[in-house]
């Protein structure tokens, strides 16, 4: 059976029972994980080790001594903290720009239209059950997603060389991406952006893989560390694994353009670097689904391997319902057969079968001409929303002569803007205005509305110019 | 096990050391091998793969009682009316917001309900760790990993035969296996005292995994006087139980009867582990609900264990699934509904009783020179015929009879159409063992 998590070995057992100590465990894993595993603070590896028990009590006594007895308490997930953050907040005029959530004009969550009309057609089919679902998931959601950010006529599919398994939105999908790597792929280490979403670091490590980073983001300019990104990914080991945000960065917004995608391609094909795709904003960040999917089209159109994890939290509005797909594109038919075996065995051991009801919902509406159309049309009407509200907000700060320039609030795209701003000065934000943002300073453009984008300017103002 | 070393070597054979510039300066990746071409095929899930070959099957003959789904006695998948009710209420009322990452609070809480008692001092005092899982895999793959994180050292007794996956978490969370007896195949009953002590010779302080009822794969379970001693013995070794419960009120009819087992721990003092799951007594299996929770000395211990859970939560799927359960706690949450539902859960109970009774009726007035007691004191989805493999690859081939190779019958799949043949192919394969 293949290697555990954290490349011990299953012989290692005896080895480990000796080696009980925590610390030493603790130091063992830190070694193994990498020291080059550089994040901005507050960085997810570094918290994560303090907080665990560190003296564990195997017989805490029968006198009703818990074998937890030492468990302390996780920090807050510094995304959906500030959530719970801003709804502690008694205060009337407060802001939400924490997490990525789309908002309407009116502040409030969106179910779209298409999505109720598919959800009525599910309840209202009495022939309808509730079974378990393959562990592969539902097939012709695969399919379908499969032909959404590949293009029906990708090759690719066509020549059936891409297994899609239905995973739990994108976490789920990279999860398991990184499990199957973890357990089968010879190289263990993956190269993520710096910055990137935060949940990534702690999925790809609790699935067994060591995180390095590459430069990404450029703060004197607000946008991409280019010539930074070539040297690190040149300097990669042959085989390792990089992750690729497909649209609209999270959470800088600042996307390659598409001569620059076309470099990387280059550069990671000669390296034999293995593309990991995180396509969490299809159709969200520029409006086209095509559009948006350009970069992952490119690489699985060169004949080479890739996985993409997608998501349709956004881009459908599902949420809560945890509806997204993982697909390994593969040199060979037959490889993606037996790759598809081997995936089995990744998700079976961890929730046996994937929820029914997001991707029902989602197959109903992309095999159906007229509800597809529907959809793209509510989708660009987010997209565009988010666009407008990003012209408003820059508009804004030009009006009032906030000191910098902003046009990156305006070239950045997707659902977040990398303001530039510091800890300090989103701590201000929060205490003064009330304007709720994690502190990185990023900011959910889902969260602003014409009400707002006035109040946010006053704040971003007021924190320039006092707080350096 | 392919070593790291033989996977290397392996690569390199396949795609030659060397590439030309020409190759790499091309726009295409077409001279480099796959990188997972090594990948072997996985074996077929021993359980799922039950099903896959049933459907492939061509007769009109055919019978699947492999995967333990409920089936009515037409053969056909229920949607319970409760949860069509419940379905009709949901859809259109709510958004589909995320979850918090620890899941939906009115879910745990009327889940909490159900396997502590509607009245348990545990849930007034705050006491429980709870978080909403996908299901009971969930439950336990969460727990798994709880267990590899903060207690790296200890290790868990899984009972001889179990549900096959169990096995896969448990390694999947790299957390050591050990085995303790339970089944008795003489008797095709418990082997109480070879439980007893194995439970007596376990380190102190070990982990047990507990069918909390209806024992899969055996039907199998303790009697309350059985369950009172391993508890007992439990406190004198200082074991943590932690409580598999997939099949509250499927087994006996009775949800508060099927929670003995768990209401007798607590009485005694136990600090309890639970995996709940709503797939087979709601209907709800591909709806992936369930509830992991963890009996704690106080409520800040809950909320230290409640907060590390969400931590090993949300790097796997960030936050669990609404749909399934807002019907559940749309179900549990209403008197009305709640009282359907009890009423519908006994009645998938009582068939499958009745389904016992009929099969061993009809094995019996076969002649089999065996005994079949076991089939009806089994209790709930499953009965275990103790059929050999050999036996029942022959039903399989001879009769397109579909199930385990552990000769576990899914009883739910058992209907007045099937049950006279399956008898009769069971008489077939067995009457000259």
């Amino acid at each position: 059976m293949a290697h555990d998590k954290a490349g011990k070995t299953m012989e290692g057992d005896n080895m480990r029972a000796e080696l009980a100590s925590p610390i030493f465990r603790l130091n063992t894993l830190a070694r193994h994980l990498g020291v080059s595993c550089s994040l901005s603070p507050p960085s997810p590896m570094e918290s994560q080790f303090p907080n665990q028990a560190i003296y564990p009590s195997p017989t805490a006594g029968f006198s009703g001594g818990s074998v937890f007895a030492n468990v302390v308490q996780a920090p807050e997930d510094p995304i959906l903290g500030v959530t719970v953050a801003y709804n502690k907040d008694p205060s009337r005029m407060k802001v939400n720009l924490g997490v990525g959530a789309y908002r309407t004009e009116e502040g409030k969550p969106l179910v779209l239209n298409v999505v109720r009309r598919a959800e009525q057609m599910l309840v209202n089919n009495p022939s309808r059950v509730k079974e378990y679902l393959p562990i592969t998931g539902l097939a012709d959601f695969n399919k379908l997603s499969a032909k959404l950010i590949f293009g029906a006529d990708s090759p690719a599919i066509q020549e059936n060389r891409v297994v899609t398994v239905q995973c739990l939105s994108g976490t789920g999908s990279l999860r398991v991406g990184g499990e199957f790597l973890a357990k089968h792929y010879h190289e263990r280490t993956i190269y993520i952006p710096q910055p990137t979403w935060g949940n990534h670091t702690k999925v790809f490590m609790l699935a067994g893989l060591s995180v390095k980073t590459y430069r990404y983001y450029d703060p004197t300019t607000r946008g991409l560390n280019f010539k930074g990104l070539l040297e690190d990914l040149s300097m990669a080991p042959s085989g390792a694994i990089v992750l690729l945000h497909a649209c609209a960065h999270n959470p800088t917004g600042v996307d390659p353009t598409v001569g620059q995608w076309e470099q990387m391609r280059l550069l990671i094909r000669s390296k034999g670097l293995l593309p990991f795709f995180d396509s969490a904003y299809q159709g969200f960040a520029s409006g086209s689904l095509d559009a948006d999917a350009q970069s992952v089209r490119m690489f699985a159109a060169d004949g080479g391997e890739c996985l993409t994890a997608q998501s349709y939290a956004k881009n459908m509005g599902l949420y809560g319902e945890r509806v997204g797909a993982l697909s390994i594109v593969c040199k060979y038919a037959d490889v993606a057969v037996r790759v598809e075996s081997q995936l089995k065995l990744v998700i079976r051991p961890m929730y046996s079968n994937p929820p029914i009801h997001g991707a029902s919902i989602v197959a109903t509406i992309l095999k159906d001409k007229e509800m597809y159309y529907e959809w793209t049309v509510e989708l660009k009407a987010m997209a565009n929303r988010i666009i407008n509200m990003r012209q408003q907000l820059f508009d804004a700060l030009r009006a009032r002569g906030t000191p910098g320039d902003w046009t990156h609030i305006i070239k950045q795209i997707g659902m977040f803007t990398f303001t530039g701003l510091n800890k300090e000065q989103v701590a201000f934000m929060t205490q003064e205005y009330h304007v709720y943002l994690t502190s990185d300073g990023r900011i959910s453009m889902a969260g602003l509305n014409s009400k707002t984008v006035p109040h946010l300017a006053d704040a971003i103002h007021a924190a320039v110019t006092r707080i350096k | 096990m392919a070593s790291m070393a033989a996977i290397s070597r392996g690569l390199l054979k396949r795609r030659g050391i060397v590439r030309s510039p020409a190759a790499v300066a091309g726009l295409g990746a077409r001279s480099m091998a796959s990188w997972f071409g090594h990948v072997e095929p996985a074996a077929k899930d021993p359980i799922l793969g039950v099903t896959e070959a049933f459907l492939a099957d061509p007769s009109p003959d055919k019978v699947n009682v492999g995967v333990g789904a409920y089936r009515d006695d037409n053969g056909k998948p229920v949607v319970l009316e409760c949860v069509r009710e419940a379905e009709r209420r949901i859809a259109g009322h709510l958004n589909m917001e995320y979850l918090p990452m620890g899941g939906s609070i009115n879910m745990i809480a009327e889940s909490l309900k159900l396997a502590y008692g509607e009245d348990s001092e545990f849930i007034k005092d705050k006491k429980i760790a709870a978080v909403q899982a996908l299901s009971g895999t969930g439950a336990c793959r969460l727990f798994a990993d709880f267990q590899k994180r903060f207690l790296p050292d200890s290790q868990i007794y899984i009972p001889i035969p179990t549900w096959s996956n169990h096995h896969n978490i448990w390694r999947d969370a790299c957390v050591p296996q050990r085995t303790f007896r339970y089944y008795h195949p003489e008797t095709r009953g418990l082997d109480f005292a070879s439980l007893m002590d194995d439970i007596k010779n376990a380190p102190n302080g070990s982990f047990f995994l507990l069918h909390a009822c209806a024992h899969n794969p055996t039907g199998v379970d303790p009697s309350e006087e059985q369950w009172r001693e391993i508890s007992h013995q439990f406190k004198v070794k200082n074991h943590f139980p932690f409580f598999d419960m997939a099949y509250q009120g499927f087994a006996s009819g009775d949800p508060e009867k099927d929670a003995k087992a768990i209401r007798i721990f607590l009485e005694d003092g136990h600090l309890i582990g639970c995996a709940q799951s709503y797939a087979k007594n709601m209907g709800l299996y591909g709806q992936r609900v369930g509830c992991l929770s963890i009996l704690c000395e106080d409520e800040l211990q809950a909320v230290a264990v409640k907060s590390q859970l969400q931590q090993i939560a949300r790097p796997m799927y960030s936050n669990p699934p609404v749909h399934g359960a807002l019907i559940v706690s749309t179900i549990l949450g209403d008197p009305e509904l709640k009282s359907l539902w009890l009423r519908e859960v006994k009645g998938m109970a009582d068939r499958i009783i009745g389904m016992r009774k009929a099969l061993r009726d009809n094995l019996e007035k076969l002649g089999s020179p065996l005994s079949w007691e076991h089939v009806t004191n089994q209790i709930g989805m499953f009965c275990y015929s103790g059929m050999t493999p050999e036996q029942v690859d022959r039903l399989t081939n001879e009769f397109h009879i579909y199930m385990t190779r552990n000769g576990r019958i899914s009883m739910a799949g058992v209907t007045t159409g099937n049950v006279g043949y399956l008898a009769n192919a069971i008489h077939e394969v067995t009457k000259s063992a």
